[in-house]
């Protein structure tokens, strides 16, 4: 035991001293939340609106006037009709346009439901569901406040339409997939290529000839990658939490705990690259083009899986970082509980454990 | 005690068809300086990394500080210390980290490893390097620490793989001095080397070519019998009929 405190503390020096690196680890996960959080979910003010006004009405002109008053909106000019609205979008004029029907006071009084339409420049999907997320809730601010003084309830259905990208195609969440990512960087490559440092400078033979285990090395090695990680993890789900105001709907304990096992299913997946490849170049190689690269394609998080092709499809199921991200969707988004995912955990306790045996196998207790 | 330090016998490593060590048969007695000579090729490391448990052999027997290379190579670990060829220092870490580590592994207790680490910063007059990063020292001193890291346990014996390759004739002579005080110790020394002044050095030395042994003795007799002037006309006699090597 005491041998094996003395290896950890030997690797934390290595991690420590490697400074450049460990700004890496610590700054990228840090970077990436915010570049990817504030592009997406960042709050935007003063967006210009057009609204075109058919009604005219005290009805139609309140609701103009609470639209006006939002911070989030100042009202363009000039623009007056509805078939004007496309080609003030194309110039960049304004990205959202409201569209007030003819009879929307006389609807809204004598059917209690009014039509209203709700237009944006949906070229870029991110910005756009903000507005219009921005411009419904104004809506159903202002439905409610006119509810509160007669009995019967008003409703106003505000129809949306996504000009230019009608399906929106972007999850809105993409904390769980920056998770798998860093984890990704941090324990499959950083393990992968500290391990195979040792056999290129030849310290590792110096190990295997001591009475030191030899599975011990490879273990003792991980251990400051996976506290690495879970420090990761807590700075970017409190990023999350209190910079970006995502909430995490679920139980923490639960998110932490599946964390946890992602964590060693990257260590065991760096293992594995470490215990087969003799060089560092080729560790890194593979790390990052076998593991980062189907990360990024095929774990859901920047493409919908649902638009691959079927073989895409089938090849996704063998990323592990897809299932993780599930589970961290399901947790964080919906808030359910584990029996949402134990099917999830299972496909990657299964697939950890595979890494494992193979790596075990693979292992050249003595070296050739 | 009579039991050698090591005893091969017809040790023998194949890999495919290729026969690396030849049935090789010899013993290095407790406290000798053995050197283990032959060109590149000739099967030296491979012989070394089964007598340190690193290499499983293909046939054959052997013993090392008593123990049995098949079935006892944990007792074989903690017997024996190792220097490999590249050299085997932790260059991010400072002298004293890899002190402390090396010593650690081979589970030498604080006290114990506190007063060890003193003694060997005084003896290779490292003191004032203590905290240095052992990238930044010279590789003469390099290679010095690492002899003394891989003595530091004081193991029955120590397997030296060409340890002074790339440095200058005068450091390889104070590299020497510390492989003497630890035979005088009473550590058994076993060292690969391509350097035939280093040959000279040596107790005993035995001539690999081709996988096999073809001569063994002390340097005095070696001379004689091949009726050269130096180790350097022993080896090039020996070796000129070598088929293998780079």
């Amino acid at each position: 035991m005491n041998q094996f405190i003395t290896f950890v503390r030997k690797e934390f020096a290595h991690v420590i001293r490697d400074r450049k690196t460990l700004l890496v680890l610590f700054g990228m996960p840090v970077a990436q939340i915010l570049i990817f959080g504030f592009a997406l979910s960042g709050e935007i003010k003063d967006s210009k609106i057009i609204v075109v006004d058919n009604a005219r009405d005290p009805v139609s002109r309140k609701l103009v006037a609470k639209v006006a008053a939002s911070r989030y909106f100042r009202i363009k000019k000039g623009v007056n009709r509805a078939g004007e609205i496309e080609a003030a979008f194309k110039r960049g004029d304004a990205r959202i346009a409201l569209v007030i029907p003819d009879r929307f006071g006389h609807d809204l009084h004598h059917q209690h439901e009014a039509e209203i339409q709700l237009l944006t420049d949906a070229s870029d999907p991110n910005y756009a569901t903000l507005l219009v997320n921005y411009a419904s809730a104004i809506i159903r601010d202002y439905s409610a406040g006119i509810n509160g003084t007669s009995g019967t309830p008003y409703t106003i259905v505000p129809e949306i339409r996504m000009l230019y990208n009608p399906q929106l195609k972007k999850e809105p969440n993409l904390v769980p997939g920056v998770i798998a990512l860093i984890l990704m960087l941090v324990c499959v490559m950083m393990t992968s290529v500290s391990i195979v440092r040792e056999k290129e400078t030849g310290t590792m033979e110096v190990l295997l000839v001591s009475p030191f285990r030899p599975a011990l090395v490879i273990l003792a090695k991980t251990v400051p990658y996976l506290i690495l990680s879970l420090i990761n993890i807590a700075s970017i789900l409190l990023l999350s939490v209190y910079a970006l105001q995502l909430p995490v709907n679920g139980s923490l304990l639960l998110l932490f705990g599946e964390s946890t096992l992602f964590i060693i299913t990257c260590l065991a997946l760096g293992i594995l690259i470490s215990v087969r490849v003799e060089s560092q170049q080729v560790a890194l190689l593979i790390s990052l083009i076998g593991m980062l690269l189907p990360t990024i394609l095929f774990s859901g998080f920047l493409f919908p899986i649902a638009n691959m092709p079927r073989i895409l499809q089938l090849v996704s199921n063998l990323i592990p970082s897809k299932w993780y991200y599930i589970i961290v969707k399901t947790i964080m988004v919906k808030g359910l509980g584990f029996q949402a995912v134990w099917k999830e955990t299972l496909i990657l306790t299964g697939m950890t454990l595979f890494f494992l045996v193979i790596s075990l196998k693979n292992f050249k207790i003595r070296l050739a | 005690m009579n039991i050698p330090a090591i005893r091969a016998e017809k040790l023998t490593k194949r890999f495919g068809d290729f026969t690396a060590t030849d049935a090789i048969t010899f013993e290095v007695a407790r406290g000798e300086i053995f050197g283990f000579l032959g060109a590149n090729g000739a099967g030296k490391t491979t012989a070394m990394r089964m007598l340190s448990g690193l290499s499983r052999p293909t046939s054959g027997s052997a013993a090392v500080a008593g123990y049995d290379i098949y079935k006892q190579t944990d007792l074989i670990k903690k017997n024996i210390g190792y220097m490999s060829q590249k050299f085997s220092l932790y260059e991010d870490l400072t002298v004293r980290e890899n002190i402390r580590f090396f010593g650690g592994i081979y589970g030498l207790a604080h006290d114990r490893l506190r007063d060890k680490t003193a003694e060997l910063l005084s003896r290779l007059a490292l003191g004032g390097e203590a905290d240095r990063l052992v990238g930044s020292l010279p590789l003469g001193w390099k290679q010095k620490l690492a002899f003394s890291v891989a003595v530091i346990h004081e193991p029955a014996i120590v397997f030296l793989d060409e340890p002074t390759g790339g440095v200058d004739p005068l450091t390889r002579r104070q590299f020497w001095s510390l492989i003497y005080e630890a035979a005088d110790r009473g550590i058994t020394v076993f060292v690969t080397t391509h350097y035939m002044d280093e040959a000279e050095y040596c107790h005993r030395v035995s001539i690999m070519v081709d996988g096999k042994i073809v001569a063994l003795d002390t340097p005095y007799q070696l001379k004689q019998q091949f009726h050269a002037a130096s180790m350097e006309e022993v080896f090039y006699r020996l070796a000129r009929g070598a088929k293998r090597g780079d």
